[in-house]
């Protein structure tokens, strides 16, 4: 019964696929040629005016300008002219360095927030001040401090990823089950080998939930963070396909954007599932 | 009773009321334990009887009078007072081997991987799960989960043995089977226990001493019963006994009514330091409890 829905899910999915393709090619095939006009005036509104064919690339030159970027994904010529697996691997590399910090300082402060209610209420308001905060905002503070926008743009991911996994840690540790602690406690097992084998294993889930937010923020923002400080990276690469007038290549960096993304979440919810526990 | 295993002295337990002023729970409490001796607490829901163990279990402190087992007062969670939770609280992440492993190498800390894994084992087989110990939690039956719950108690090998209604939440026949258990391990190991129970039958057949508490706040210990019935006493033939019926009566009477109107009607020479010891028996002139067969 349920492989019978997979299959039907599956088939239904790629009838969408295709009407959706379909439609797309439709719409941006073009008309047939236009009125005659001067060939000067021609030549200067380009083959949208003179062959009626569509500004707006179609599937099919996306499809092709794709294989172009698979067959060379990391060429390197110049500033302006990268492979777009090497602005990925700028991306991806920029957000896992800021994560990576962002986890290191909010899995603890969430630890020692939840385990104590004085450190919560003390630093509540810090947390409920920051976090609001468009992470973007935080932008020429960090310039102006750091000097730097490679690093400026990983402060930027530090500091969004910071407040979903401090949150989250925060609620899981200080909602770990009464009668665990107690088992602890009778145990007398001792605070630092409570906090791995009782808290940590308990509060994993929560902690792994608020890690997928942090992951999935952190790569909404780089892309725009990016865009702002330029030079290298999947945003600024968007942003320069515009300026170049390329929409085919932003089409192409939407669909891999939204790809490394859920390939980010998806490894996040593996990690989540090994920590899970039926109750 | 030379040998007071356990004593609690005078304590009591407060809580401040929502409104302001206190709730007294219990005040001025005393009773003991011999060592080697179940004991059952019987009493109504909000007596406090939780709160009595809790005490005995270090979980809590009072706030008068003291807890001393074995000569030393309480002063928190010991690994010599094994507790069985109601609600059994096994870790879920964990096997039952890695349940009670924990216990066992939280007791012995230096003990090597595989001596902790023998003496989980061991107790793993003893009650009966041997088979089962690479299953998580969420495998197992509710009886299974409580029988690990006992094995992680037991492997710590404690002084004493805490109970907080550990079968209530399982049917009958799992009630049974565990009680016979309990009984069985407790027997065989000399093991000092203190079970907190509302059901008359499961104090019957477990319990040496059933101590029966009123109902709270202000909770009072009304008498401490001495069960009639011989040590090896057997399930099935437990209600032929001819004090069966003396003792099961005088329990149900406390519970239906005197446990309400006991404090209204405290009895000439009540001490709330040493509290009647009541022996129920089919013969009105058994010694210790001659007023049990009116109460019936």
């Amino acid at each position: 019964m349920s492989s019978n829905l997979t299959l039907r899910a599956s088939v239904l999915s790629f009838v969408i696929l295709a009407l959706f393709l379909v439609t797309w090619h439709i719409a941006t095939r073009g008309t047939a040629a236009t009125a005659t006009m001067d060939p000067e005036y021609a030549k200067l509104m380009g083959l949208t005016a003179t062959t009626g064919k569509s500004a707006m690339p179609g599937p099919l030159d996306v499809g092709a300008k794709i294989l172009e970027h698979l067959r060379s994904p990391f060429y390197d010529r110049g500033p302006n002219d990268k492979g777009i697996g090497i602005q990925l691997a700028y991306s991806i590399g920029r957000v896992l360095l800021g994560y990576a910090l962002a986890v290191a300082v909010a899995i603890p402060v969430g630890f020692v927030i939840g385990m104590s209610p004085l450190m919560n209420r003390a630093l509540n308001p810090f947390i409920q001040l920051l976090k609001p905060i468009s992470p973007l905002a935080w932008m020429p503070l960090a310039l102006y401090t750091i000097k730097d926008s490679a690093i400026s743009a990983i402060f930027v991911i530090f500091i969004c990823s910071l407040w979903p996994m401090m949150i989250n840690t925060a609620f899981g540790v200080a909602s770990v089950r009464k009668e665990w602690l107690n088992v602890a406690r009778t145990l007398e097992v001792r605070p630092l080998r409570r906090a791995f084998t009782v808290i940590l294993p308990a509060a994993a889930p929560t902690i792994l939930t608020g890690m997928r937010i942090s992951i999935g923020i952190a790569w909404l923002v780089i892309v725009a963070a990016e865009m702002l400080v330029g030079g290298t990276g999947i945003g600024y690469f968007v942003w320069n396909e515009w300026n170049n007038l390329s929409i085919t290549n932003v089409i192409i960096s939407i669909l891999v954007i939204g790809l490394v993304g859920m390939l980010l979440d998806q490894a996040l919810a593996r990690v989540a599932k090994l920590v899970t526990y039926p109750e | 009773m030379t040998e007071r295993f356990i004593s609690i002295e005078s304590i009591a337990r407060r809580y401040p009321k929502p409104g302001g002023g206190e709730t007294t729970i219990f005040d001025n409490l005393w009773f003991a334990m011999n060592k080697g001796e179940f004991s059952c607490i019987i009493g109504h829901s909000g007596c406090g009887k939780t709160t009595v163990l809790n005490v005995l279990a270090g979980l809590e402190l009072p706030d008068d009078g003291v807890a001393v087992v074995d000569g030393h007062a309480i002063e928190g969670p010991s690994l010599d007072r094994a507790v069985i939770f109601q609600g059994h609280a096994l870790l879920p992440w964990r096997s039952v081997l890695g349940n009670v492993s924990f216990a066992v190498s939280s007791r012995w800390r230096n003990w090597s991987s595989d001596k902790i894994r023998t003496q989980a084992m061991r107790f793993i087989e003893l009650v009966g799960l041997k088979g089962s110990e690479l299953k998580k939690p969420s495998e197992l039956s509710g009886g299974m989960k409580q029988r690990v719950g006992i094995a992680r108690a037991l492997s710590i090998e404690p002084k004493i043995l805490l109970m907080d209604e550990p079968f209530s939440a399982l049917d009958a026949l799992t009630r049974g089977a565990l009680q016979d258990e309990v009984r069985r391990i407790c027997i065989d190991t000399g093991q000092t226990a203190c079970m907190i129970t509302h059901d008359v039958d499961e104090a019957i057949y477990l319990a040496d001493r059933i101590v029966l508490m009123t109902n709270g706040p202000d909770a009072m210990i009304a008498e401490i019963v001495e069960n009639p019935l011989p040590r090896d006493r057997r399930r099935i033939d437990l209600h032929k006994h001819p004090d069966y019926y003396a003792l099961r009566n005088h329990l149900i009477d406390f519970l239906v009514s005197r446990s309400r109107s006991f404090k209204e009607d405290i009895p000439a020479g009540y001490d709330k330091r040493h509290p009647p010891i009541v022996r129920p028996t089919a013969q009105p002139s058994s010694p210790g409890g001659d007023d049990a067969r009116n109460a019936a």
